[in-house]
């Protein structure tokens, strides 16, 4: 107990001294959380769309006002002909393409019914998906209105209809701040700490002072504590910094207890920790160990569902995501800052955590050979 | 030029001797772009939900039957009540819950409107806008059922054409992002860590001091990192063809052109990281915890660009993934030609030789 | 005499490569004894198996009474090891390291601070106690190493080419604080290139690969090859060696 008290105050005056380090930790992630949040919108608005109006009526007139009033929508192109829309599509000039085809009003007057066309560019779901969803919903809109307006349509042969009333719970006025600042934050933790373990005992190897440590009785796993809880307390306080950014800037306070919160991240830092160390036991120099962490961390970072839902993914993978701690506190900071979830609620993600992070710890312990063969 | 061939047959000497950075540097870009090609996906399905249903009638089990035929949800439960939902949705086991209250066809039957009620998770505001709307259209689809039989009149029919990705598959918009990260960070990385290896170890100051011009060093450093990242390139693009049945639709020169382009204007940047780094651990810090974060964000294929602040879309404006993404959507996706992408690719070639000129000159400061 | 090092053919091969093949010697408590070798003659890798540091292939070996392959932990309390590959912090103060390696070893407070003003007072660096060691000369860094790799009061210390690259004065004093570590009953076993050095040890070791060519004081090795300095023993072993020096 006293040996680790000695590393400690080793490891904490290293990480102290190195002037070019502090910044990058520090710093450069509040930066991060200050900026990056702005860009992670999924928000869909501006949607750009061309318009080709070949009826030049009444109500195709109504329709193109009424889908740019929306607010959704940027008329980017109004052409003569669909191809001309098309071909705007193609330059990402536009999103979608309308087309009002010759004789809508018509149609729709004397044959009850007229077709529109719309040509979505596909390649970004997201995008194609909400901004079809918009112009279904503004179109059939229209329908109700010039319905109710049409003098001459039957008035009274209104059908049953069933109505849906949606709530948003936890983030009524869906502010995605809520969603991606937590999402920020824990990205910028698991960096910071699994980079820093990854690094740390392969530079002790590349400068040869592991060798002194090793001829010392030193235990192995009095010598990984050592590791372990500075970059755990650089952790928490990036943390803290970063919630304290999350109030200030974007007003975000943890619904839930934030002796939840801590106790999670403590377990999920020592889960993280764990693996930084594993890949410092297994590369010989610094190159190693960034490679294999950087590999890591990149599909931590996009498989985690920080920015995709994980239920979305095929099952092989949903399987695999288990096995990264960083979706499981993903999912404990979402509930417990957004929903207050409690620490009952949370039971199985901690458990995965710690789960995951004995075995990292374990088979770096074992791994860090003192003697080798 | 002789000396500066036999420089570059050093470096890759070296290169080729770490087998295990080797494998690291092949390995990882293809283990990633299978993994991200085949899980991700801007799709929202199987979202789990609940229903509450106090009025178990026809219509009630008909729009229930409908909603769990669909392959965006998976009903995990039906609850008795709706004292649980808060529980169930703290603990994150459920996304939305639909309510039918009590004597629903009844009152539809009598005052022909019944309303269902809808709660999502909105702690996820894609996932609850998105399956909001799903249900929505699976109840106006049903509501289409109810007045085909009472015949509506002056029926707007929309025809949708989803171009260029019908099925709405995550890897279209996934690959040329995925592609335009990993080339972006590995070149990045390798480049300003091979370059501060050099400076930590000394031997650096032994090629400052020959008479090898600064600039054959540089050629030499980077010739190695170039043909690594050609080569990923291409077993990105065959894997692609292969295993997601993404197959380069325009032309394969062009676009290999452009990368070529995209992988120099990435190795600039490692060159002027590791100009100013001291050590290899401030190098790869630099590299990936400056880099790695902006560029996934910035590149546009999580958010589009459109959609951020315009300060934001003014510095997405110098993160060169930006622009490569644009041209590997264009080639590769909709076959387009070099008419579409001439601007981004004169923004690459102008970043890479702006770069390049400055760590070169930097490089030569060094010197004296 | 009671030897603290016995060894009984210790053998280490890599593959097919036998790094040190059968060494047998004993040392003597309080000897100053001295391992010889061209490079790549198998030097660290023996010095590495009796620091418990690398489990050998074959043989026996036991330090301060303790097994090679079974008590390793048991042996690093009962030695000190200074390599050549220069072991301390940089980025820490000269009393900073002391305090740092006198702690691992289990000293309280109290016996640091005696411990380090002893130290610093031993070498004279009482007003550098404050300096990062990244800026002290070379020859002092080797002091300050080789001081705290005995600051734990153990019975052998093991010094692996421990005065590479520095001038002949201050080799000289490093070898005055190797003696009065020897006075107080510390063994050395230490690697040298120096012929110099070696003429300071009681006994040396003389490896060529991989095997012990000779062993026995200086004046005994110069008499049996009838010379009158180590230099040409020296040479007239390491020329036979087959082995490529690395």
């Amino acid at each position: 107990m006293k040996i680790l008290l000695f590393l400690l105050e080793k490891e904490f005056r290293q990480i102290l001294r190195n002037k070019q380090m502090i910044p990058l930790l520090l710093i450069a992630p509040v930066i991060q959380l200050v900026l990056l949040p702005l860009a992670a919108n999924y928000t869909i608005k501006n949607i750009s769309i061309a318009v080709v109006d070949n009826d030049h009526s009444t109500f195709s007139r109504e329709l193109i006002s009424k889908i740019t009033a929306s607010g959704y929508f940027r008329l980017t192109g109004y052409t003569a002909f669909y191809n001309e829309a098309l071909s705007l599509v193609e330059q990402n000039k536009a999103d979608l393409a309308l087309q009002i085809p010759v004789n809508f009003e018509r149609n729709l007057v004397r044959e009850n019914s007229a077709k529109v066309f719309i040509a979505i560019n596909a390649i970004e779901g997201t995008k194609a998906n909400l901004g079809g969803a918009y112009l279904a919903s503004i179109i059939s809109d229209f329908n109700s209105d010039i319905r109710i307006n049409w003098p001459a349509a039957p008035a009274a042969s209104d059908p049953p209809q069933v109505a849906v009333i949606s709530s948003y719970w936890y983030n009524p006025f869906m502010d995605y701040n809520l969603y991606i600042v937590p999402a920020i934050l824990v990205t910028l933790v698991t960096a910071m700490a699994a980079l820093q373990s990854a690094f740390n005992i392969v530079q002790e190897k590349e400068n040869g002072t592991i060798e002194q440590i090793n001829v010392t009785p030193i235990k192995k796993h009095i010598f990984i504590l050592g590791k372990l809880i500075p970059f755990m307390v650089l952790g928490i306080i990036l943390f803290t910094l970063g919630l304290f950014i999350a109030w200030l800037l974007y007003g975000i306070v943890p619904a839930g207890s934030l002796l939840t919160l801590y106790g999670s991240l403590i377990i999920y830092l020592f889960a993280m920790l764990g693996f930084g160390l594993l890949i410092s036991t297994y590369s010989s120099t610094q190159q190693q160990a960034m490679s294999l962490a950087f590999f890591f961390i990149l599909i931590f970072n996009m498989m985690s569902g920080m920015f995709n839902s994980v239920d979305s993914m095929p099952q092989w993978a949903q399987t695999i995501v288990q096995t990264f701690p960083t979706s499981h506190f993903i999912k404990i900071m979402r509930m417990v800052v957004l929903k207050g979830s409690g620490f009952s609620d949370i039971l199985y993600e901690i458990g995965a955590m710690f789960v995951i992070g004995l075995i990292l710890n374990t088979w770096a312990v074992l791994n860090y050979r003192k003697t080798t063969g | 030029m002789k000396q500066l061939i036999v420089f570059i047959k050093k470096e890759f000497l070296q290169v080729f001797r770490d087998k295990r950075s080797l494998l690291l540097l092949f390995g990882l870009p293809i283990a990633q772009i299978v993994l991200f090609g085949f899980a991700l996906s801007n799709e929202v399905k199987n979202s789990k939900i609940v229903v509450v249903d106090y009025s178990k009638d026809a219509v009630t089990s008909q729009i229930i039957r409908k909603i769990a035929a669909s392959k965006y949800f998976n009903i995990e439960q039906s609850m008795q009540s709706a004292d649980q939902l808060q529980a169930a949705f703290k603990k994150g086991a459920i996304k939305m819950a639909v309510i039918f209250p009590a004597n629903f066809a009844l009152n539809l039957q009598h005052t022909g409107k019944a309303s269902m009620q809808v709660i999502a998770d909105a702690s996820d505001p894609n996932v609850a806008t998105t399956v909001v709307n799903y249900v929505t259209q699976i109840v106006n689809s049903y509501n289409g059922q109810l007045s085909s039989l009472s015949a509506q009149p002056l029926q707007i029919v929309p025809e949708v054409q989803m171009m260029y990705n019908p099925q709405l598959l995550g890897a279209p918009n996934f690959i040329p992002g995925v592609m335009a990260l990993v080339l972006m960070l590995v070149c990045t990385m390798m480049t300003s860590v091979a370059i501060v290896k050099e400076k930590e170890l000394g031997t650096m100051e032994i090629l400052l001091v020959s008479p090898f011009k600064p600039l054959y060093i540089i050629i030499a450093k980077l010739t190695p990192n170039l043909f690594i990242s050609i080569i990923n390139y291409f077993i990105i693009i065959i894997l692609s063809a292969v295993f997601l049945d993404l197959q380069v639709k325009g032309s394969l020169l062009l676009l290999t052109f452009c990368s070529i382009l995209f992988i120099l204007t990435s190795l600039s940047i490692g060159l002027l990281i590791s100009i100013g780094a001291k050590t290899q651990q401030a190098a790869m810090m630099g590299s990936l915890m400056g880099m790695m974060l902006p560029t996934m964000l910035l590149t546009g294929f999580l958010f589009p660009v459109e959609n951020m602040p315009i300060a934001l879309q003014w510095l997405a404006n110098f993160v060169p993934s930006r622009w490569y993404f644009i041209i590997v959507k264009q080639i590769m996706l909709k076959g387009l030609g070099i008419a579409s992408v001439w601007k981004e690719t004169l923004i690459l070639l102008g970043m890479c030789v702006l770069l390049f000129t400055i760590s070169l000159k930097k490089f030569k400061i060094r010197l004296q | 005499m009671q030897p603290v090092i016995i060894t009984d053919k210790l053998t280490k091969h890599f593959g097919n490569f036998i790094a040190a093949n059968e060494l047998t010697f004993e040392v003597d408590k309080g000897e100053i004894f001295g391992f010889l070798g061209a490079n790549g003659a198998g030097k660290t890798t023996a010095m590495r198996m009796l620091c418990g540091l690398l489990t050998p292939s074959s043989g026996k070996a036991t330090i301060a009474g303790f097994d090679v392959y079974k008590e390793t932990e048991k042996i690093k309390r009962k030695i000190g090891y200074m390599s050549q590959k220069f072991s301390l912090y940089d980025d820490l103060t000269v009393s900073e390291n002391i305090r740092f390696y006198s702690g691992i070893y289990g000293m309280n407070n109290q016996q640091i601070r005696t411990k380090t003003a002893e130290l610093l007072d031993e070498l004279q660096l009482q007003s550098e106690a404050k300096t990062l060691v990244r800026e002290l000369p070379l020859g002092w860094k080797q002091k300050l190493a080789f001081s705290v790799s005995i600051a734990h009061d153990p019975d052998i210390v093991f010094l692996d080419e421990p005065t590479g690259g520095v001038d002949p004065v201050t080799r000289r004093q490093f070898w005055d604080l190797i003696y009065h570590a020897a006075d107080k009953g510390v063994t050395i076993f230490v690697t040298t290139h120096y012929m110099d050095e070696a003429e300071y040890c009681n006994r040396v070791s003389i490896m060529v690969d991989g095997v012990i060519a000779a062993l026995d004081s200086p004046s005994n090795l110069k008499k049996q090859y009838a010379t009158d300095n180590m230099e040409d023993v020296f040479y007239e072993l390491a020329r036979k060696a087959k082995r490529k020096a690395d």
